[in-house]
């Protein structure tokens, strides 16, 4: 393995395919060595043609730019060969299947897209004039009703941006409505083991103290022990279900009321929500509040391709404290944005805003697409094929890897994996390697915590069986080579246009600004 | 001089009243290649168990509890700059602070290294 010491960049292609030639380039066929964009161009090329300005002076005065800016230009051409030749060398759900667990990296349906670009959606401004943006307004509001149908809640709070600030809304939720009741002495929020890692970074960033509750050695939370540590400082419990082992929570409704009865409130992490929709509304179960990906359960892209989105679905408990804005249908049909202005006396106990304005109404409007292209009977479909995928993964591989839940019960979005039985000195990150040389993006590695050296598998609804053989065959052998003790493994992948790169190098000097000789900086 | 040893896998080295402590060999194996060291600062307040130090590597970040109860006299400021001291020497260069130990009792609930041992042996 050939290591840049300057850490900066990573490798040159190793030479690992079988004795051919160097090529003068640098280049494999169609493959190609892109460089850095600041590496390409020069300063007296341009891709734009503007009239010379006919404002006579400057007012910038002292302000001016006196030195040139020094950036390279570049042509159209060489700027769309650019990006069109990275893009080749990335990997996409558009190109195959992403296994990464608890991402839910499902296919983004192109209906969503062509819905979103419509002009009336896709060319608004967020201070329009709210007569003016009715439609969008529209879907807003109806998209609120169907989170709210589907779970089975009282209210919804849209504006979040993604999971974990939809997390830090529900709790700030939960917080004002302890310190309208004079409770505002309940400090401990407690977070199972199952749960996700940003439950205790959000609890802990809105002012409250984390403790732990351990799992049951079945993947679950330990009900007993929960209910053993709820008391007169106990404001919430931040429970994820289906949880990170990939289980469904069997107890939830048990908690839920032993909570209620100790005076806390349940919030509910909805990330896995694509495991149950149409199945089981969490309202029934006694959440207080759930964030829902839509990036994730309804399907907007994410992981590079779009932003994040995540409303918080609310009970009847703590609906009056959700922020704003937010929509209302008047019985006229008009869509009325309700703001700190029009709020009036309808909605005093708000705790305030979570961002400058609606939310994001890209996501917004193919979350609805995709709500409204399945139906009720799709939605539930959605989920019975992706807890099956899931489990045909599970019990495909349960032979040859080794699955600390697979007598837990059915799984249900995603599947997991230890490192037990693997070659003395191999571990997770060789398969996770060797499966790039067999062209698929590695399932999530380490996650969760609970489980030694955990392989997290999601398949998604997306996949066909064809599909989900293919890779249960790679990821087979793969571990079948990692118990043999096969070398290569630890020098995967052989195959990238880069081999296996120093990531204790990378994490220990990180060189995150481009300098024109950054090699004896970088080396320090 | 004694060691003595934490169920999370810390190490404390006691000469009278004043303590070093740093993390096993044990736990340095687990975290794998050490990219970052967070130590506290001299004067920091400890309670037992409180969060001392941060701990970070390729594949995850941990916190590093107080074994005892005290003020930091020290943080080893060279882990700053080479962090890969706590993988190589884990229980000699690569310690993390010294601390004044305000209770010399908290240390009855400690393990010696034989009793860790046998504790790390179970796992």
């Amino acid at each position: 393995m050939t290591i840049n010491q300057s850490g900066w960049k990573p490798t040159s292609p190793t030479a690992k395919d079988g004795g051919a030639p160097a090529t003068f380039t640098g280049n494999r066929a169609l493959m190609l060595e892109e460089p850095l964009i600041f590496e390409i161009g020069d300063l007296h090329t341009t891709g734009v043609d503007f009239p010379d300005g006919d404002v006579a002076g400057s007012r910038l005065g002292d302000l001016t730019r006196k030195d040139p800016i020094g950036l390279a230009g570049l042509s159209e051409p060489e700027t769309v060969r650019h990006y069109t030749r990275l893009s080749r060398q990335n990997y996409a759900i558009d190109l195959g299947l992403f296994p990464l667990g608890s991402c839910t990296m499902k296919h983004n349906p192109r209906l969503n897209e062509r819905m979103a670009r419509l002009p009336g959606f896709a060319d608004i401004h967020p201070l329009q004039p709210v007569d003016t943006v009715q439609g969008a307004l529209g879907v807003i509001n109806e998209l609120a009703h169907w989170l709210i149908t589907l779970t089975g809640m009282h209210g919804v709070a849209m504006s979040p941006k993604a999971g974990a600030h939809g997390e830090l809304c529900g709790i700030l939720c939960i917080k004002a409505a302890l310190e309208k009741r004079g409770e505002g002495h309940r400090k401990v929020v407690l977070v199972p083991e199952s749960a996700h890692g940003t439950n205790p970074a959000t609890a802990a960033f809105a002012g409250f103290t984390v403790e732990d509750i351990p799992a049951t050695p079945d993947g679950r939370v330990d009900t007993v022990a929960l209910e053993a540590r709820l008391g007169p400082d106990v404001a919430a419990v931040m429970i994820t279900n289906p949880n990170t082992c990939g289980l469904f929570e069997r107890d939830l409704k048990r908690i839920s009321d032993a909570v209620h009865a100790a005076g806390g409130y349940v919030y509910c992490d909805g990330a896995n929500f694509n495991a149950i929709v149409g199945k089981v509304r969490p309202g029934d179960l006694g959440v207080d509040a759930m964030h829902i990906n839509l990036h994730k359960t309804f399907s907007t892209p994410h992981g590079g391709g779009g932003p994040g989105s995540g409303p918080v679905v609310l009970s009847e408990a703590l609906s009056p404290f959700g922020p704003l804005p937010f929509t209302a249908r008047h019985v006229n049909g008009h869509i009325q944005l309700v703001e700190e202005e029009t709020a009036g006396d309808d909605h005093p106990d708000t705790f305030g805003r979570m961002t400058a304005f609606q939310g994001q109404m890209g996501m917004f409007t193919r979350a609805l697409t995709y709500i409204l292209s399945h139906g009720a009977d799709g939605l539930r479909q959605v989920a019975e094929d992706a807890v099956l995928n899931a489990n045909y993964v599970l019990r495909s591989l349960e032979d040859t890897l080794d699955a600390p839940f697979a007598a837990s019960g059915p799984c249900m979005h995603e599947a997991i994996f230890s490192d037990a039985g693997l070659a003395e000195g191999f571990s997770t990150i060789d398969v996770a390697k060797a499966l790039i040389d067999e062209g698929f993006h590695p399932m999530t590695m380490y996650f969760p915590l609970v489980v030694h050296g955990a392989m997290l598998v999601e398949p998604t609804e997306t996949e066909s069986k064809a599909a989900l053989d293919q890779f249960i065959g790679a990821l087979r052998s793969v571990a079948e080579r990692a118990k043999a003790g096969d070398q290569s493994l630890k020098t995967a992948p052989h195959f990238a246009p880069r081999a296996r790169l120093d990531e204790t190098l990378a994490a220990r000097k990180p060189v995150l600004v481009w300098k024109e000789k950054p090699l004896a900086v970088a080396a320090e | 001089m004694s060691r003595y040893f934490t169920e999370d896998h810390e190490w404390i080295d006691v000469d009278g009243e004043t303590g070093t402590v740093g993390i096993s060999e044990y736990a340095q194996g687990q975290l794998g290649d050490i990219v970052f060291v967070d130590v506290p600062e001299e004067g920091k307040q400890l309670a037992k168990g409180d969060e001392a130090a941060v701990v970070e590597s390729v594949k995850a970040a941990s916190d590093v509890y107080s074994p005892v109860s005290g003020h930091v006299i020290e943080g080893n400021t060279a882990l700053g700059d080479d962090p890969s001291l706590v993988n190589s020497d884990p229980e000699g260069e690569g310690w993390f602070f010294k601390i004044t130990l305000s209770d010399t009792a908290e240390l009855e609930e400690l393990m010696d290294e034989t009793a860790y041992e046998a504790f790390v042996a179970k796992l």
